[in-house]
């Protein structure tokens, strides 16, 4: 009786994922999927932050492709490890400050390590030729293989066709005639086969699954770190980063100020980590000083915070300060005239 | 006198081994543990992040009490306890937190 092989598959929540472990499970293969969360993962965090966004059902796409899939998912922190790939990616960054290269060469790697301590006997991913200008071209497919140290035990079901045989191809694992050819960046034949496999529904994230790739989001990471001097981060950092509008109106601090309720709830929790700011006399979000702000700074700051308050056309606004030691103090200011606010402030 | 005594150390014997399958029978039900884990500020997938490594030390049968502030967890934490042989006993939500209470299962 012959062995049965076992394979993991990256699963991000997209379709291609999916559609590669599903190619791989019908031929017997037992699959299970692994989800790997770097801190800047989009899955359900602006949802969760946002109170306008939950009308919306939220759902984590990798739990749900591996629950229609009926297969076990890992979901693995890599927060601490990935922080080497992105501050000093050794194939670059893309068009923003995703390192992608050098990002799934890491995952592909820690997969790797995965099927060596649990058993199991190859890799799966949905990489498809053409797919991504960065990581997923017919140059980087055999250098992700090799500095993963994965080597042929990656296969890529949906372009399997299209590259050498790896090792469950040549063994006879599963069958190579039915993998698939697919290249380029035509959705087509993976919206075909989702038919075909009867998916009516799933995510195609259009900037991928990463807030990396995001241009806003991109810009206040290199606003941070030029800030700070150094690119290394804590996960809050990062995470703080999602959240609010970002005002630096001087290099020693940035205001991050609360959009609505539900960003204002999510920044109260940093509120004791922060110098924070409401208007007392009027309606207004919850402002978070961020950096090391003089008491000039500091007044400079409460207009900006009256000025997003409903007092911004007022002659003054009581705008209360709670230092990091805990003390309280107000302050009466004129809001900061929209004119007076140049747009290179906003990060 | 060799025969009773005998006959005595046998129901001594089956005496104390009743005793200790009692005893184990009560340590069996009484290792149900009930732990408690806080996720409180953390976002999703962070809270599933947490209580599938808080799951691994468990045993089958003892029980997890997750907090959150981050209501995604009511659909996540759900949706990976039934793809891991788990068991959402009770999810209730209340000022701005989400508590629920899961039965390790034997995946």
């Amino acid at each position: 009786m012959s062995k049965q092989r076992k394979a993991i598959a990256l699963i991000s929540g997209g379709l291609d994922s999916m559609l590669a472990a599903k190619t791989i499970m019908e031929q017997g293969v037992h699959v299970e999927g692994i989800n790997f969360f770097t801190g800047f993962c989009v899955e359900g965090h602006t949802h969760a932050i946002r109170e306008k966004d939950k009308a919306k059902p939220k759902r984590n796409n990798s739990l749900w492709v591996a629950e229609q899939l009926g297969m076990k998912l890992h979901i693995v922190d890599v927060i601490e490890e990935y922080k080497s790939v992105l501050i000093n990616p050794k194939h670059g960054y893309g068009a923003h400050m995703n390192p992608c290269l050098d990002c799934k060469i890491f995952m592909v790697n820690k997969a790797k390590q995965w099927i060596v301590e649990n058993d199991f006997d190859f890799i799966i991913t949905g990489e498809v030729i053409g797919q991504r200008p960065m990581s997923q071209r017919k140059a980087t497919m055999p250098i992700v293989a090799k500095e993963s140290g994965a080597d042929d035990l990656l296969l890529r079901p949906l372009c399997a066709k299209n590259l050498p045989a790896t090792l469950p191809e040549r063994e006879g694992w599963v069958d190579r005639e039915k993998l698939h050819d697919i290249t380029g960046r035509s959705r087509k034949p993976q919206i075909a086969m989702a038919e075909q496999f009867g998916f009516d529904d799933y995510s195609q994230p259009a900037g991928g699954c990463c807030f990396l790739t995001d241009k806003s989001y991109s810009a206040k990471l290199v606003d941070l770190w030029k800030s700070q001097g150094h690119k290394e981060y804590q996960l809050d950092d990062v995470m703080l980063l999602k959240v609010g509008r970002h005002i630096r109106p001087q290099p020693n601090f940035k205001l991050i100020v609360a959009r609505e309720e539900g960003e204002g709830r999510f920044l109260q929790g940093y509120k004791n980590e922060f110098i924070s700011m409401i208007s007392l006399s009027h309606r207004g979000p919850l402002v978070l000083i961020d950096g090391t702000p003089s008491a000039e700074d500091l007044y400079l700051a409460a207009q900006i915070t009256a000025r997003f308050g409903q007092g911004r056309e007022a002659e003054q606004v009581d705008i209360d300060i709670t230092m990091l030691d805990g003390s309280e103090r107000t302050l009466q200011v004129k809001p900061i005239r929209e004119e007076d606010m140049p747009k290179a402030w906003y990060v | 006198m060799v025969c009773l005594k005998s006959f005595n150390e046998k129901v001594t014997t089956l005496t104390l081994k009743s005793f200790k399958l009692s005893l184990l029978n009560l340590e069996a039900s009484a290792i149900m543990i009930i732990e408690t884990l806080n996720a409180r500020r953390l976002l999703c997938p962070l809270p599933v992040i947490r209580t599938q490594d808080k799951v691994k030390q468990l045993n089958v049968g003892d029980r997890l009490e997750v907090i959150c502030t981050d209501p995604g967890v009511m659909q996540d934490i759900p949706a990976w306890c039934r793809i891991n042989g788990h068991k959402v006993i009770e999810a209730t939500a209340g000022n701005h937190e989400y508590i629920l209470l899961i039965e390790v299962g034997s995946s």
